[in-house]
């Protein structure tokens, strides 16, 4: 421990806690998120918290940054207990979270952004010189070259990054949280951010660290607690955990029975080969096929750029391939409609946003994507349409009232449903689906599950992302993982299990490896 | 998969009462009913037929309008646009009397609706490939527009010839049975913009486009087209209007058409299309024209109101509209 105080005795004693949470749990209404997690944050510490996606991490840190409030539980500082009604409260006692994205207004200066809302004036008019100088005092205690009167817009992301970190520091801080401050940076941009976060450390102050990327977490935390599923599963000190067992007590769960039996692998040939495909300019970039009647899982944390390869692929992003291939001819043109014409289809995550039509009914959103497939002429055929509308509520069990309902009045798990029927209308026969059952209860998922079988059982091929860990295993005959843009790992057979996943997705491998020959 | 729980019944579409989509409706009544009440000229056919006659012009327009505003779209250049292929089509026409006769007519109107159309499509690529807002592009065309007429008619006006000027005449005054022939064309166009909204496949993606331009595209919809035909369907309106146009005074002045791109607009928001795109009413388009029309009507024939303050109406009642539409909506 750094910073240890002595007892009277001489042993060692853990300072005391500036921030202690005393069985902190948070509920929407019937739905806990978060249940009875106690921790402390002590001075000159960084703390990492670490889980899988939706393990609530992000609520235990709007709780202790009074982003929310907490339905249950108890926080004290320095003894002293405290409660927050919202963020302001939480920062004038020195808690200050530094968001994951980058919450700057990009048309103002360092110093402008930094003083915002909180402008120092002379004479009423704003003292820019004394905003600036105090900027570049909290510029260089972070380590950033901008300076104070550059227009944000022009930094770099790593800057912009560490602008945000700076303007957290402005007054004296106790704790800093940082939600995955290394999310959106390069790999010497990260080396860079952790010396900041240990130099922050030896000032004296207390940093939650949130990340995923478990090679940071083993290089600079001093504790880990560890969350799942919104319970607080422990803390340890960081020596005793390795990167592999951090990934065992992010999953430690078993796998239910909501899924189908395995199918048996086939030698057939891939129906859908693709090959060096470059989205973003090349940020992400990617190779895979799949087979005929294989389920094939895309693992990875979010961020990883797993939707991003696949819109890459349906041409809803700038990009590049090599070649695609589909039902063994290739395929030049790579937009939805010549993908879909080809067999190929994509099912986006955001169903909201980029899947239905909220304001519209059932009809327009069936067929707005093979409405050229459905009906070759220019007219509409209603006729048409409401058979489709008919059989699709029929074969995919959508709920409805009444068939005149809009997709916005369904609930989740139907609207998902109408999405999968919506992209099926063009009869594929390689269907990519993002985020399954996102936001949707166990009886649709299940009933989604059982549907992908179904497909694939039928000859055709499905390609799944998900970051929902045993719906990933559960349904994948073989799964690739991807991190930072690039497939890191391919597993198949019994390798496919929640611990391989997570350790290919979140370490680096090789960090590991040093320090066991070390 | 249990279907006991489908309700499958299907309702209808057509018969189910949307109130908001009547209101329109409904507010022309009221105000023709006052009309009646204020001065008893009011309903009779003379005075019906010549407040009919002469919204048809931003009917005509509106309905190329509630296309582009489906799709998320605006433009401001309708007026200057209307001016500046009348411009064209008078020159088209005088330079082809002396060789063609009163052919003319048919070969000028062709003209203009070619025009026009290019106009649109100038429009509409500047927009989906130069990727600005259609408010600004607009904003620059209109301006354009409005600078080439002044040229095209030296800053005086540009007449049509002498001789044509008989034979083009009932195209504005003439009429069928009764129904003057602007009114008529404001019927077919709108039954045809109707038909092209609702019955094609064309219309289904201008709703697709303008409700979720993100899920249009996720569907394979090619946004960039929709939208540039709706601009292209608007100047063929605008041409349509024109052809209209002429033969009432029979020449192209710097002020043709000008603001007429605001009475458009008020027009279709009072109709009840959405300006932020995704819901088109064409016949709401239709009788929004003709409110505001019956309204500068009634107070030119009421006392109580001076005449001068027409536009102040006009412009308070787009304002009461959108606010009984957010009352309304939000339930």
């Amino acid at each position: 421990m750094k910073l240890a105080a002595t007892d009277a005795a001489g042993r060692t004693m853990p300072p005391e806690p500036v921030l202690h949470a005393e069985a902190l749990s948070k509920a929407y209404g019937p739905i806990t998120v978060l249940s009875d997690v106690t921790l402390d944050i002590r001075a000159g510490e960084v703390h990492a918290i670490i889980g899988e996606n939706g393990a609530g991490k992000s609520t235990l840190m709007k709780l202790l940054s009074g982003h929310a409030e907490p339905t249950g539980g108890t926080m004290a500082m320095a003894g002293q207990p405290v409660a927050f009604a919202d963020a302001v409260q939480a920062e004038d006692a020195g808690i200050v979270l530094v968001h994951q994205e980058i919450l700057l207004a990009p048309d103002l200066t360092v110093a402008q952004n930094l003083f915002l809302g909180r402008e120092l004036s002379r004479f009423f008019a704003v003292d820019d010189k004394r905003m600036n100088r105090r900027t570049a005092e909290v510029l260089a205690r972070v380590g950033s070259t901008a300076r104070p009167w550059t227009v944000v817009g022009e930094l770099p992301l790593a800057q912009r990054q560490l602008v945000q970190i700076a303007r957290a520091l402005l007054d004296d801080r106790k704790v800093i949280i940082l939600d995955e401050p290394t999310a959106m940076l390069a790999n010497d941009e990260v080396d860079a951010l952790l010396d900041i976060v240990r130099n922050l450390r030896a000032q004296g102050v207390a940093v939650l660290y949130i990340s995923h990327r478990l090679e940071e977490v083993e290089a600079l935390a001093d504790r880990v607690t560890v969350l799942r599923d919104g319970k607080m599963i422990g803390t340890w000190p960081a020596e005793t955990l390795d990167q592999r067992q951090m990934a065992e007590l992010m999953v430690g769960r078993e796998l239910s029975m909501l899924y189908p039996p395995k199918r048996d692998p086939t030698t057939v040939e891939p129906v859908l080969v693709v090959e060096d495909l470059s989205v973003d300019h090349g940020k992400i970039t990617g190779s895979f096929s799949v087979r005929p009647g294989e389920v094939l899982g895309i693992g990875g944390m979010i961020g990883a750029g797993r939707t991003e390869l696949i819109e890459g692929l349906m041409g809803l992003r700038p990009s590049q391939a090599g070649a695609i291939r589909l039902g063994g001819s290739a395929v030049t043109k790579h937009d939805v409609t010549a993908l879909m014409a080809a067999g190929l289809v994509y099912l986006t995550e955001d169903r909201k946003g980029k899947g239905l039509l909220l304001n519209e009914g059932l009809g327009p959103n069936l067929i707005l994507q093979a409405m050229d497939m459905i009906n070759p002429r220019l007219r509409l055929d209603r006729k048409k349409e409401n058979a489709v509308v008919k059989a699709a509520v029929q074969e995919y069990d959508i709920r409805v009232r009444t068939l005149s309902i809009e997709a916005g009045q369904l609930s989740g798990g139907n609207q998902q449903k109408l999405l999968l029927a919506k992209v099926m209308q063009a009869d594929p026969s390689v269907v990519i689906i993002d985020e399954p059952t996102r936001g949707i209860d166990i009886g649709n998922k299940s009933q989604i599950y059982r549907f992908i079988d179904d497909l694939v059982r039928t000859g055709k091929a499905c390609v799944v992302i998900s970051s929902e860990l045993p719906e990933l295993v559960g349904l994948s005959d073989r799964v690739l993982v991807m991190r930072g843009g690039r497939f890191v790992a391919e597993l198949t057979g019994n390798d496919i299990t929640e611990q391989n996943v997570v350790y290919a997705a979140a370490s680096s491998g090789k960090d590991t490896e040093g320090r066991k020959r070390a | 998969m249990s279907s006991a729980e489908i309700a499958t019944r299907p309702e209808s579409e057509g018969f189910k009462i949307r109130w908001g989509d009547l209101a329109p409706f409904i507010a022309l009544g009221v105000i023709i009913l006052l009309g009646t009440m204020i001065n008893s000229n009011f309903m009779s056919a003379n005075n019906m037929l010549n407040v009919i006659t002469r919204s048809a012009f931003i009917a005509i327009i509106g309905v190329g309008t509630t296309f582009v505003i489906a799709t998320g779209g605006l433009d401001l250049s309708i007026g200057s646009m209307l001016a500046f292929v009348v411009g064209i089509m008078v020159m088209a026409m005088n330079a082809l009397a002396p060789s063609f006769g009163p052919w003319a007519i048919p070969i000028g109107a062709v003209v203009a609706l070619v025009v026009g159309s290019l106009c649109g499509l100038m429009n509409g690529l500047i927009i989906t490939v130069g990727r600005i807002e259609p408010f600004i592009v607009t904003l620059g065309t209109m301006g354009i527009f409005r600078a080439l007429i002044t040229y095209m008619t030296d800053g005086g006006s540009l007449s049509i010839d002498r001789s044509l000027r008989n034979a083009y005449r009932p195209v504005y005054f003439g009429d069928v049975l009764g129904v003057p022939y602007p009114v008529i064309i404001t019927l077919f166009i709108a039954l045809l913009g109707a038909f092209i909204l609702y019955r094609t496949k064309y219309g289904r993606r201008v709703t697709a486009v303008g409700s979720n331009a993100d899920v249009a595209r996720f569907s394979g919809v090619h946004v960039g087209r929709v939208r540039t035909m709706a601009f292209v369907i608007q100047g063929f309106c605008v041409a349509v209007a024109a052809i209209c146009y002429v033969p009432r005074l029979g020449a192209a002045t710097p002020t043709t058409g000008q603001l007429w791109e605001l009475q458009v607009i008020t027009a279709v928001v009072i109709g009840g299309t959405l300006l932020r795109g995704g819901k088109a009413h064409i016949w709401g388009t239709v009788a929004g024209a003709l409110i505001l029309e019956v309204i500068a009507n009634v107070m030119v024939l009421s006392d109580m109101v001076s005449e001068y303050l027409v536009a102040a109406v006009q412009g308070a009642i787009i304002i009461i509209a959108m606010l009984a539409h957010r009352f309304t909506s939000s339930r």
